[in-house]
């Protein structure tokens, strides 16, 4: 098999999240009852015309401009022909020849390898409804509410060479998305989603046949549907068969790849420019003016978190992987004296935290004053590292002062030497062995007594301070 | 209604309060009731609706309200106009009890001018036809012979208009559909520039070229109706960013040095003599106003017909592919599948023509032959609206027949599309090039009516209604109603 090629290409359908949908004023709520975010313009009833909502063409520009691309100053509408009952108007209004923009491209690392991949273009379009089949006796029901809300589609060159770099393109992707604050890039609410190509072809010879892959609706689906297909198309290429150009659909619950039946197949779309919306000019001007709007991305926060926190390069990364996060971080950094501190804190307790209580970076629940007043009880020696860890649950549920939890818990650092003392000598007293295998030489035992002191002490005792009368006590300063 | 009253004299005097909208709008539906049984120019007529809006006219204008332009008008619309609670059918079976929720800007603009809507009138379906013959229903007659075509497809709007059953109607004109039943009624028909009316609310047959316009007694009642639809809709993004002027103000004025040309190619092989001569007549009128006319050629009008029959089409495969049968409208029973519902469903509710040009339209956009028949005919439309450019940097409006012929009848070109589509040879050119164009009585044959087609620059239908009101004043044109009466037989207008 190690001498196969993979090459695939990545289809993403981004919802944009304009309150109101592309070609008429429903609101665009995610979630609401069926058929209830209707009119008779996003229904598609006679007589209808779709006039273009500005905020959506402002949002994929804002994306495309994200992306890389070079924003077209000359655009249209194209009609994408096809019947399904939730296309009301046995149409879809998109874009074919002349997209909003191309020619962009998105860097990302794999295994701390920088690859850049070349995005051929994003265009603009309307949303189908959803289908809802089996739901009422063997009746299929539609609901229209998505029928109408903008999307963009961000098609990548076929530049990826693995199902590991499909999946950290992906992520980079929906990072970027994110970060420009036009879409909530949610696949679990359909926000995102993707169609990929996939071919597989020996070393040196030409790219082999791609299969479109659909009904990828997580990342893990994804990852799982390419190493799928990749091992199905190998299997058969290497057993002297030909890969079908067909399109397949990934069943999650069997795990594999099925082809589509005919009648799902791919049909002629007969695109032909949209009438209803004339071709438009797209200022210059006005598109440099989005691109000032635009946030800091991903990769300049993460190169200026390196520079200005001193972070290093993945550290930096893991942060400006969401932009709730990393604005976080930054609070947290202001409030403390280390940032390094806050990194360390933020990617090691609070994501553990986070998983753990499956909360996303839109809820974490201690705002990062607090966080900060955590690791500053520590850097005043008034905790330890291991008693900040103990409390930090409580700290994270509760919000409150964590001096303030820590003085309630009685858990302040026991600065009196006497009662430190007191349990030095008894663990010298209890552990004759260790002692005599530091007397011997074996200076990495003297960690062991630390650690039965600072039990003792429920984690209380100044650790430099037990250190310190560990060795005095042991006459080895 | 049996004698003949235009829009403006009929408004003055329900302002005067000499007569009463209820008492105008009720001789109208009286007039429906005495002839559509045999016209067929209504497919619904809505006088409860209708004498409401008189009514309401005649209490605003006793609360001494400033009344519009069109108060207590009697207005027919075509049923292809959505109308909210009131059915529209665009002439289907397939939308046969369609009920449309919302009213399309041009309805709502002649509600808030004061007309009063009394009904929707016969078309062929779709919009798609030259003779009435298509409609999914009952073919409307010509009231100057009832064995006769009334023209189409706004062939409803122009007989009701001629029989005195509407004051006003309007129609949409994609290829001729105002103009040349206009001509064939002996009415005054005018299709504005694309995108100076809203198509907003017009049910669509081929989005580029449809428009809205007016067919009326009288130059005067087009300016004035015209007034009332016309100007930017922020609903249609295809609509004019453009103020209209006072085109009731616009016709008056003379024809003194007005420039005209004649275009060769507009009188044909298969134009009547009479047609011609009638024609020519007319130009003969104008010269006499102090017009300067001369012949001038627009090259591709020959092509201009077979790009239409590609484009159009091509449009409407598109735009007819919502009936589908999920939503509304005909769902035709015992389907197998979804397929099988979308076949069965589109085959029971489409006639032929409508079922012919689908299957035109989608074979010419298939992939393999968008570039040979779509794109193609894009470029002559391009190379039509050249030939007009071309023209208009010389002449200020050209003037043509409106049809090669008198209204032919029923049957006679039924079984014979191609036929059939020469009828519009003369007013296509101008949907393609997106101009005004304006069709006015201008003799007759034997009885029946013949019309003169100006046709004038983008957005200069100031000139083409001065124009056509300079010729009205010079033979001294008085509104005459059609009789609509079997009695009448051939020539019934002589």
């Amino acid at each position: 098999m190690s001498d196969f090629e993979t090459v695939i290409g990545v289809e993403v359908h981004v919802e944009l999240n304009t309150r109101t949908k592309i070609f008429c004023q429903c609101p665009t709520t995610f979630g609401a009852e069926p058929n209830t975010q209707v009119c008779p313009i996003c229904l598609g009833m006679p007589g209808t015309l779709p006039v273009l909502n500005e905020a959506a063409l402002e949002a994929a520009v804002k994306a495309a401009l994200a992306l890389n691309c070079r924003v077209a100053e000359k655009t249209k509408f194209d009609r994408k022909n096809y019947f399904y009952p939730d296309l009301p108007k046995g149409y879809q209004i998109s874009q074919f020849d002349e997209p909003l923009a191309a020619d962009g491209w998105l860097e990302f690392d794999v295994d701390g390898q920088a690859r850049r991949v070349r995005i051929r273009r994003v265009h603009l379009e309307e949303d189908a409804g959803k289908s809802l089949h089996g739901a009422a006796d063997e009746a299929t029901l539609v609901d229209f509410n998505r029928t109408g809300v903008p999307l963009i589609e961000v098609v990548s060159e076929p530049d990826l060479r693995s199902p590991e770099e499909a999946r950290a393109y992906l992520t980079k992707l929906k990072t970027v998305i994110e970060y420009t604050g036009v879409s909530d890039v949610k696949m679990e609410e359909g926000s995102l989603r993707c169609d990929a190509n996939v071919s597989v072809h020996r070393a040196g010879s030409d790219f082999g046949t791609p299969v479109e892959l659909k009904n990828l609706n997580s990342f893990r689906a994804i990852k799982l549907a390419l190493d799928y297909e990749v091992e199905r198309q190998t299997k058969l290429v290497e057993g002297g068969g030909a890969v079908a150009r067909e399109t397949r659909l990934w069943d999650e619950k069997a795990g594999q790849t099925r082809p589509m039946r005919s009648k799902e197949l791919s049909h002629d779309y007969r695109y032909f420019p949209e009438p209803d919306l004339v071709p438009f000019h797209i200022d210059p001007a006005w598109v440099a003016e989005v691109r000032g709007s635009l946030p800091e991305l991903p990769d300049a926060k993460r190169d200026r978190f390196m520079a200005e926190y001193g972070l290093p390069a993945y550290d930096a990364g893991v942060i400006t992987g969401s932009p709730s996060l990393a604005a976080y971080f930054e609070r947290a950094a202001a409030a403390a004296k280390d940032p390094k501190k806050v990194a360390n804190w933020v990617l090691g307790e609070l994501l553990a935290y986070l998983n753990a209580h499956e909360l996303g970076f839109d809820r974490i629940p201690v705002s990062p004053e607090n966080l900060a007043a955590l690791i500053s009880l520590i850097d005043r020696g008034l905790i330890s590292g291991t008693i900040a860890k103990s409390v930090f649950p409580e700290v994270c549920a509760t919000n409150r002062d964590p001096e303030a939890i820590v003085k309630e818990k009685g858990l302040m650092v026991i600065n009196d030497e006497g009662a430190i003392v007191e349990a030095v000598d008894r663990a010298i007293a209890d552990n004759p062995n260790v002692v005599a295998d530091i007397r011997n030489g074996k200076e990495r035992a003297m960690g062991f007594l630390v650690g039965q002191v600072m039990k003792a002490t429920k984690g209380r005792a100044n650790p430099e301070t037990v250190n310190r009368l560990v060795r005095e006590r042991l006459g080895r300063t | 209604m049996t004698e003949a009253i235009t829009a403006h004299e009929l408004r003055d005097r329900v302002k005067r309060g000499d007569i009463s909208a209820e008492e105008a709008t009720r001789a109208a539906l009286d007039r429906i009731e005495a002839v559509d049984g045999r016209l067929r120019a209504f497919l619904t007529v809505t006088p409860e609706a209708a004498l409401d809006q008189a009514r309401a006219v005649d209490a605003a204008r006793r609360r001494g309200d400033r009344l519009g332009p069109l108060a207590g008008v009697p207005v027919a619309v075509k049923d292809n106009f959505c109308t909210e609670g009131v059915r529209t059918t665009c002439g289907s079976r397939i939308l046969e009890n369609f009920v449309p929720p919302y009213s399309g800007t041009a309805v709502r603009r002649l509600a808030e001018a004061g007309a009063v809507i009394i009904g929707k009138t016969n078309m062929d379906e779709f919009a798609m036809g030259s003779s009435n013959e298509n409609s999914g229903f009952y073919p409307a007659r010509n009231p100057w012979d009832l064995d006769r075509v009334p023209g189409g497809s706004s062939g409803g709007s122009a007989a009701a208009v001629a029989a005195g059953e509407a004051v006003v109607a309007f129609g949409s004109d994609t290829g001729g559909s105002v103009r040349q039943p206009a001509s064939f009624c002996g009415v005054v028909g005018l299709k504005p520039t694309y995108g100076l009316v809203s198509r907003f609310g017009l049910v669509a047959f081929a989005s580029s070229l449809d428009q809205i316009g007016p067919l009326t007694l009288d130059v005067t009642d087009s300016a004035l109706a015209l007034q009332a639809v016309a100007g930017h809709d922020p609903l249609d993004s295809t609509s004019a960013r453009y103020d209209p002027p006072d085109y009731l103000a616009a016709i008056e004025g003379d024809v003194k040095g007005l420039r005209i040309g004649i275009p060769r190619e507009y009188f044909g092989e298969g134009t009547e003599p009479a047609v011609e001569a009638a024609v020519r007549k007319a130009i003969e009128v104008l010269v006499g106003l102090g017009a300067k006319a001369e012949e001038c050629s627009l090259p591709h009008t020959d092509h201009a017909l077979s790009a239409y029959y590609i484009i159009a089409p091509a449009e409407c495969s598109a735009n007819l592919a919502r009936y589908d049968g999920v939503r509304y409208g005909l769902r035709a029973a015992g389907a197998e599948d979804l397929a099988d519902m979308y076949a069965k469903t589109r085959a029971q509710g489409f006639g032929a023509e409508v079922q012919r040009r689908i299957m035109l339209g989608t074979y010419a956009l298939s992939s393999g032959y968008y570039d040979a028949y779509y794109l193609k005919a894009q470029k002559v439309r391009t190379l039509v609206r050249q030939d007009f450019e071309r023209a208009f940097a010389k002449y200020d409006v050209l003037v043509a027949p409106t049809s090669p012929t008198v209204a032919f009848k029923l049957g006679e070109r039924a079984e014979n599309p191609l036929a059939m589509y020469l009828a519009d040879v003369c007013t296509i050119p101008v949907n393609l090039a997106g101009l005004p164009g304006l069709s006015i009585p201008c003799g007759d044959d034997g009885g029946l009516p013949i019309g003169l087609q100006l046709i004038g620059r983008a957005l200069d239908e100031a000139t083409l209604l001065r124009t056509a009101h300079a010729y009205e004043r010079a033979v001294g044109f008085t509104p005459r109603l059609a009789p609509a009466d079997p009695a009448a037989g051939k020539g019934g207008r002589a």
